[in-house]
């Protein structure tokens, strides 16, 4: 295996560039904050827990989904903020599982607690969801070498979708990095390291180099 | 003219591209848009700005002004502090007023387009051209959140008729039959009221508006709008003052739509006639420079609103790697998390507290700065709003959609 080996189709980078949509539904405490939860589209619970992602692409102090800072800074209720905000997202890549991981949690919380607060006026959960447009970018890469020239070049849209909205929104349960490295160009063990970084512990400029060093690791080593 | 290749130093190369990108699904699509004032005000300034580029990437982009009597511009006013919630009451008379330039404009504007972008209710009423032609979207850049009784009535015969509607924070969509989309709106970190400046010229500037560097300024720049608070601000420093040196800036102007601007410009005269470290800077709406200037040498920059669309001013201030301390309220608290990226206050006493420890601690300060100028550059550049608006114009098209391949 070389690094110039052709793979037996083209790794197609594509960017994801969301538009936000409100959808009219909003809560004042925990109870409600379940109820539309329950029956809300998986879209905006993807928004919910994903949009910090691109929003804050430099490491910021706040928690990395919108329930968990709710919880915190408008109900005060901080343990349940750090459990909400503990959820490892890796474990799920189907949505069902991950809004059912979040109503779990609250629902735990609930039965527990007496003297639950509401919101203060003007700072009710408002529900959002995104509409996201795939948009091919034109770069392609038929070899590892190609593969890691495009990376270092496409934007972080292009990363955040070929890593988070493959896995979980568009519920193909598998980076598409890996899953092209693995069945293309048949690298399996730099396919199998991919898989294995936490994508949710990195800014998306910090995945973007973790994933070129791996790939310049396996190139050195192919010589 | 700006082009778009010049924002990629600061916003870098891949989000550049992905403008021309989407251009490239919206080549020759003719869209409109069409507010009320052609200078003054964070809507004027971005069409300003956003219209060559939306051209420059592949559309038939252009962008027209209503035309109002006196009487027009003080109903749309009333309208504006109603919508907002000071209690207005609305009769027949008005609603005339309000049809009667609407009609004016139905037969003086070239409304032709396949997209027709109308921003804030003054040219809301334009909709009664829509018959069954498709493509309108209606822009609302102002707070809804708890309108005045009556306001909201007065403008939603209107709105429900768009094909989609646009607001810039979540708390001020409404219940529309229509989907709603989120955009906050941006800065133009291009334009001369933000470009970077040399000591020189700030030194320069301040010269000739008459304002000098020589102790710590605090500044607030917004329209005189009782809804600024301006006199808040007065009483805040007035506070501050007596434990720190330092001058106040009320810097400011009037946009043509905005009669109520005299009669507040006055009263903050009033308020500061015995203050010789109060300097009121009555600006012309072009003076981009100058704002720049006196942000830039500004120690703490205040916009202390007690409503605000979205208060684009913090934004400006925070790209100049300011210490904002602001209201928490409308679009703020989305570019300010307190005590990181700046500081969020709801009172004239904290207001004061806050000037007093940001210019004790000016290295508590600088930090809040920078925070604020990265939150900035990652979420309230042109560039973003650009990007949004394209992906508006074509989810014209894929309403309903979640995922959407182009």
């Amino acid at each position: 295996m070389t690094p110039n080996i052709s793979a037996k189709e083209a790794f197609e980078f594509h960017s994801c560039l969301s538009l936000t949509l409100l959808t009219g539904r909003s809560a004042r405490d925990l109870a409600e904050l379940v109820e539309h939860l329950r029956v809300v589209p998986g879209a905006v619970i993807y928004h919910h827990t994903h949009h910090f992602l691109v929003q804050h692409q430099f490491l910021s102090p706040e928690p990395p989904n919108d329930f968990a800072y709710w919880a915190t800074n408008s109900l005060l209720e901080e343990a349940l903020g750090e459990q909400l905000a503990a959820i490892n997202l890796m474990r799920f890549s189907a949505m069902r599982d991950l809004r059912n991981a979040i109503i779990s949690v609250i629902q735990r919380h609930l039965d527990r607690a007496t003297n639950l607060r509401a919101a203060p006026a003007g700072e009710e959960f408002h529900f959002k969801q995104s509409a996201s447009f795939v948009v091919p970018t034109g770069l392609r890469a038929f070899d590892l070498r190609q593969f890691r020239e495009a990376l270092a070049h496409v934007s972080i849209t292009s990363i955040s979708f070929h890593t988070f909205d493959a896995r979980l929104h568009l519920e193909r349960g598998d980076s598409d990095f890996a899953r092209w490295l693995d069945t293309s160009l048949g690298e399996h063990a730099l396919a199998d390291s991919i898989r294995n970084i936490d994508p949710y512990t990195f800014t998306l400029e910090g995945l973007r180099r973790r994933i070129i060093t791996l790939i310049d690791e396996r190139i050195a080593e192919l010589g | 003219m700006v082009k778009l290749e010049e924002y990629a130093p600061v916003v870098g190369e891949g989000v550049v591209a992905e403008l021309r990108l989407l251009g490239q699904h919206l080549i020759g699509k003719r869209v409109l848009n069409v507010n009320s004032t052609r200078v003054g005000g964070g809507v004027a300034e971005i069409l300003a700005r956003l219209v060559p580029l939306l051209c420059e990437v592949g559309l038939d982009a252009r962008w027209e002004v209503i035309s109002g009597t006196e009487e027009f511009f003080g109903l749309t006013k009333r309208l504006h502090n109603a919508l907002h919630g000071k209690p207005e009451a609305f009769t027949a008379a008005d609603i005339e007023i309000f049809n009667h330039t609407t009609e004016f404009n139905l037969k003086n504007l070239d409304l032709e387009a396949d997209i027709r972008f109308i921003h804030d209710p003054q040219p809301a009423g334009l909709i009664r051209a829509r018959h069954d032609t498709p493509g309108w979207i209606w822009r609302c850049h102002i707070d809804l959140s708890t309108p005045a009784p009556g306001a909201w009535e007065f403008i939603a015969p209107f709105v429900e008729r768009y094909d989609l509607s646009v607001f810039s924070a979540p708390q001020f969509g409404r219940a529309l039959p229509m989907p709603q989309i989120m955009i906050a709106p941006s800065i133009d970190p291009l334009s001369d009221k933000n470009r970077e400046l040399s000591r020189n010229e700030i030194e320069e500037v301040l010269g000739r508006i008459g304002l000098h560097n020589d102790k710590p300024i605090v500044t607030q720049v917004s329209r005189f709008d009782r809804l600024k608070d301006p006199i808040g601000v007065i009483e805040a420093w007035k506070l501050a003052r007596r434990y720190v040196d330092c001058q106040l800036i009320l810097a400011g102007g009037s946009a043509t739509d905005d009669p109520e601007s005299v009669q507040v410009l006055h009263e903050i005269r009033e308020q500061a006639a015995d203050e010789p470290d109060i300097y009121v800077v009555d600006l012309p709406p072009t003076s981009n420079v100058e704002i720049n200037a006196i942000q830039r040498a500004s120690s703490v920059v205040i916009q202390k609103s007690l409503k605000e669309g979205f208060g684009l001013t913090v934004s400006e201030a925070l790209w100049k790697a300011k210490p904002v301390i602001a209201g928490a309220v409308g679009g703020i608290p989305l570019q300010i998390t307190h005590k990181y990226s700046g500081i969020l206050t709801h009172t004239v006493e904290g207001t004061a507290f806050w000037i007093k420890m940001l210019l004790s601690e000016p290295s508590f300060a600088k930090r809040l700065g920078e925070n604020g100028r990265e939150h900035v550059r990652n979420n309230f550049l042109l560039t973003r709003h650009m990007r949004d608006y394209l992906l508006t114009f074509l989810y014209l098209s894929h309403r309903g959609e979640s995922v959407i391949y182009l």
